[in-house]
C-alpha cells in the first residue's frame, strides 16, 4: 500500500519525529496549524527565527526548520526584542506556555505589547503548568484542582487576551484546538499583520490538567470540554447572559495598525518634547 | 583575518578629562559595540545614559529593557543576530543577569557585561561580587572577568573584552567599581588604526554543510547569520554538533569539556598581569581593580623604609593567571592578598599559590579602598 506523506512534514526535522508530546496532547495540533498556515501563505520556515521558553508548548519551535532560540523560562520575548532591533526584517515567532508568558513572562509581555514589537506569538493555553506536573498556573480556573491546590484554585485567572490589549497589542485572537480552521485562518492573520500578534490557542492536556482538573485523561472528552466552555459570536445566542458570563469567548478581539518598535534609530514623531 | 582596525568614525581620538563610566561606553563604542540593553541601577546610569546618545550616532540600537533579565537576554538576540552587545548593570542588577549569562555561555553568545559593583545597595566601593563574576549562574561554563583600575583601563579592557568575546563566543565582564565608574581623570583615546579588534569568524559553509557547534576539542565553533537557512537550535539544554537537544552522557561531555577548555585551555593567551617593583622583590601583594593603586603606593612606602615590597597587578581575575601567580610565589617570602571583601579571591590565590609561601589575607569590606597606609601596616606587620 503507498504511504502518504503530510507535505507539510517539509517545515519538520525529520530526525526529531516522532515528537515528544503526549498523546492527546495540543501542542502536536498547534503545530500542524502553524505549518498549515505556512503553506497557505507560500512561506518557508528558513528565513523564520522562532523561539520557545521553557514547557510542553516551548518545544514546538524545536521540531520545525528554522533557526530557533529554545530553553530559558519566559524570556522569548526578551530575545525576540534584541533580534528585532539589528534585524527588522526578520519574521519572528514565539510558541509560549500560558505559564511561560503570563506568568514569568508576563512582565516581558505587557512591555512587548506596550512597544508594538512586531512578532508573532502563539500562546497555548492549556490552564496549568504542564511539563513540571500540573500545577497552578495563573490561567486556572478558579476551584479547579491541580497539584498545587489540592483544596481547590483560590485565585481568579487571568485573561491574556485582554491583559495585552490593554497594555497595546494590535492584533489579539483566542481561539481553541477544537476550531481548526478558525485557529489557521488567525495564525495566517497574524504571520502578515505588521505589529504585536497574539493568538492564544485554548489546549487539552490530558496527562495532568484533564486528570487532575476535570476528572479525565481522555482527549476527547478533553476537546469536548474546552469547547463546550467556550464560544464564538456566532454562538452568542444560543446562550442567555447568564450562561456566556461563565464561558469564554473566542472571537478576533483586535487587529489594528500602530508605529512598530524600531529602537532608537527612528525619529520621534513630533520631535524631543 | 578577523582582526580589523577600528573605524575611525567611532573614536574619539584625543586627550580627555572623563568619568570612568563614559570611559566604559567610549571603549565600547571604539569595539564597534553596535547594541545596548540596560535597566536603571546606581551606579551604572551614566553607562546607559551615555549608550543612548551616542549609539544613534554611530547607527547602533539602544533599549532600555522593563528589567535586567530583558536586558541581557535582548543582549543574547542581538548577538545571534550579529551584534556587538553589551548590558551594564551594578551588584544587585547582576543578581539578574545571571540567568541570561548562563544561557549565553550555553549557546556561546558573545556578550560583554559591565557589572559596576557596590556594596548592598548603595554606592560604596566593593570587590565582594568576585565570585559571583565567575560562578553566578547555573551550569557548568567558565567566566572571563577583566579588572580595570583606572578610568584609562575603563576604556581599554573594555575594548580587551569584546575581542575576547568574539574570540572565544563567551560573556565576558568588565568588572567595574563604584571608586573607578565614578572618578574623573585622564584618559588618552588613540587614533582608530592603533586599536585591533577581533571580529567573530563566521562560517563561510553553506546551510547543508554547517554544523553549527562543531568545533576543535577546546575551540570555538564558527557563527552563522540569523535567518539565512543555517537552521540553528540555540538551545540552553546539552545540544551535539549539530545543535540538537541530547541528553546523552557522551555528547553532555563532550559539550561542557569544550565550553570550559575553550577557557581554561587558551589561558595564557587570555591572561594578562603586570608587575611593578618584582625584579628584586622578596614580598608581593597580589591584587586587582581599584586596590591596585593604594597597593602601588604602599609599595612605594615600603621600598622608602627598606622592604623590598612588589605588587603583582591582575588584569582579570577569571580565568586565574595562575602561571603567573605561582612564578610571584617562587620568588618571594611571602604574598599578601588585598581586597575588599571578606576574602573571597585570597582563596584562589592560596590554591594557586599551593604553599610556595605564606600568604596573609589583607582584606576589607567597609565601603571604602584600602589607604595605601593600611596595606604598608599590614605588610610591615606580615613580614615581621
Amino acid at each position: 500500500m503507498e504511504c502518504k506523506i503530510n507535505p507539510n512534514r517539509r517545515f519538520l526535522r525529520k530526525e526529531k519525529l516522532p515528537h515528544f508530546f503526549c498523546s492527546g496532547c495540543g501542542c502536536g495540533q498547534v503545530l500542524n496549524y502553524f505549518t498549515q498556515a505556512l503553506d497557505a501563505l507560500g512561506m518557508e520556515t528558513t528565513n523564520l527565527v522562532t523561539i520557545g521558553g521553557v514547557g510542553c508548548t516551548a518545544r514546538i519551535p524545536v521540531y520545525l526548520l528554522s533557526d530557533t532560540l529554545h530553553g530559558v523560562h519566559g524570556r522569548t520575548l526578551a530575545w525576540a526584542t534584541g533580534i528585532k532591533l539589528m534585524q527588522p526584517e526578520t519574521p519572528i515567532v514565539i510558541f509560549a506556555g500560558d505559564g511561560d508568558l503570563a506568568s514569568i513572562g508576563g512582565n516581558h509581555l505587557i512591555h512587548a505589547a506596550r512597544r508594538n514589537l512586531d512578532v508573532k506569538v502563539i500562546m497555548v493555553n492549556n490552564m496549568n503548568f504542564a511539563m513540571t506536573g500540573g500545577q497552578v498556573a495563573p490561567t486556572t480556573p478558579e476551584g479547579m484542582r491541580t497539584m498545587t491546590t489540592p483544596y481547590g484554585n483560590a485565585e481568579p485567572s487571568f485573561d491574556v487576551c485582554e491583559l495585552a490589549m490593554a497594555a497595546g497589542a494590535t492584533h489579539v485572537e483566542r481561539w481553541t484546538t477544537s476550531r481548526p480552521v478558525q485557529c489557521v485562518n488567525a495564525i495566517k492573520r497574524a504571520m502578515k499583520h505588521k505589529g504585536f500578534s497574539l493568538i492564544e490557542i485554548i489546549s487539552q492536556c490530558p496527562t495532568h490538567f484533564g486528570r487532575y482538573a476535570l476528572k479525565t485523561g481522555d482527549p476527547h472528552a478533553l476537546i469536548e470540554w474546552i469547547h463546550s466552555h467556550t464560544y464564538t459570536e456566532g454562538q452568542e445566542g444560543t446562550h442567555t447572559p447568564e450562561e456566556l458570563s461563565h464561558l469564554i469567548k473566542c472571537a478576533e478581539f483586535r487587529r489594528e495598525e500602530r508605529p512598530v518598535y524600531a529602537g532608537t534609530t527612528r525619529p520621534v514623531a513630533g520631535g524631543v518634547k | 583575518m578577523p582582526i580589523v582596525k577600528a573605524t575611525q568614525k567611532h573614536v574619539d581620538t584625543g586627550v580627555h578629562f572623563m568619568l570612568g563610566n563614559y570611559a566604559l561606553v567610549e571603549g565600547a563604542i571604539s569595539a564597534g559595540c553596535n547594541f545596548f540593553g540596560g535597566y536603571p541601577i546606581t551606579p551604572a546610569n551614566e553607562i546607559s545614559e551615555r549608550m543612548a546618545q551616542r549609539l544613534p550616532e554611530v547607527g547602533g540600537q539602544f533599549l532600555q529593557g522593563e528589567d535586567e533579565l530583558c536586558s541581557i537576554y535582548a543582549c543574547a538576540g542581538a548577538s545571534l543576530a550579529g551584534a556587538k552587545a553589551m548590558t551594564a548593570t551594578a551588584s544587585a542588577g547582576f543578581n539578574y543577569m545571571q540567568e541570561g549569562l548562563g544561557y549565553c555561555y550555553a549557546i556561546e553568545a558573545p556578550v560583554v557585561v559591565a557589572d559596576v559593583q557596590r556594596c548592598r545597595g548603595e554606592n560604596y566601593a566593593s570587590q565582594a561580587d568576585v565570585m559571583q563574576m565567575r560562578f553566578g549562574a547555573s551550569g557548568d561554563y567558565e567566566a572571563i572577568v577583566v579588572c580595570p583600575s583606572s578610568v584609562q583601563e575603563l576604556y581599554d579592557y573594555t575594548i580587551w573584552a569584546f575581542n575576547l568575546a568574539e574570540e572565544f563566543r563567551n560573556p565576558v565582564i568588565i568588572m567595574s567599581e563604584t571608586t573607578i565608574a565614578l572618578m574623573r581623570e585622564r584618559l588618552d583615546i588613540p587614533a582608530a588604526e592603533k586599536l585591533d579588534l577581533f571580529n567573530r569568524v563566521y562560517t563561510k559553509k553553506r546551510p547543508d554543510e554547517y554544523l553549527p557547534f562543531a568545533a576543535p576539542e577546546f575551540g570555538c565553533p564558527e557563527a552563522a547569520p540569523l535567518a539565512k537557512g543555517y537552521k540553528t537550535i540555540y538551545s540552553l539544554n546539552p545540544h551535539d554538533e549539530e545543535g540538537r537537544i541530547d541528553w546523552d552522557p557522551v555528547v553532555f561531555d563532550k559539550l561542557y569539556k569544550r565550553i570550559t577548555g575553550k577557557i581554561l585551555e587558551n589561558r595564557k593567551r587570555i591572561c594578562r598581569t603586570e608587575q611593578f617593583f618584582m625584579d628584586d622583590a622578596d614580598c608581593a601583594i597580589v591584587t586587582y581593580g581599584s586596590e591596585v593603586r593604594p597597593s602601588l603606593e604602599a609599595a612605594h612606602m615600603a621600598r622608602e623604609k627598606g622592604v623590598k615590597l612588589g605588587v603583582l597587578k591582575l588584569c582579570n581575575v577569571w580565568p586565574v593567571p595562575q602561571e603567573q601567580i605561582a612564578e610571584a610565589a617562587k620568588q618571594v617570602r611571602r604574598v599578601f592578598t588585598v581586597e575588599m571583601n571578606i576574602g573571597k579571591y585570597a582563596a584562589e590565590i592560596e590554591r594557586v599559590v599551593n604553599g610556595r609561601c605564606p600568604v596573609t589575607r589583607v582584606t576589607k569590606n567597609v565601603g571604602l579602598v584600602h589607604t595605601p597606609e593600611e596595606i604598608f601596616r599590614a605588610v610591615v606587620e606580615g613580614t615581621k
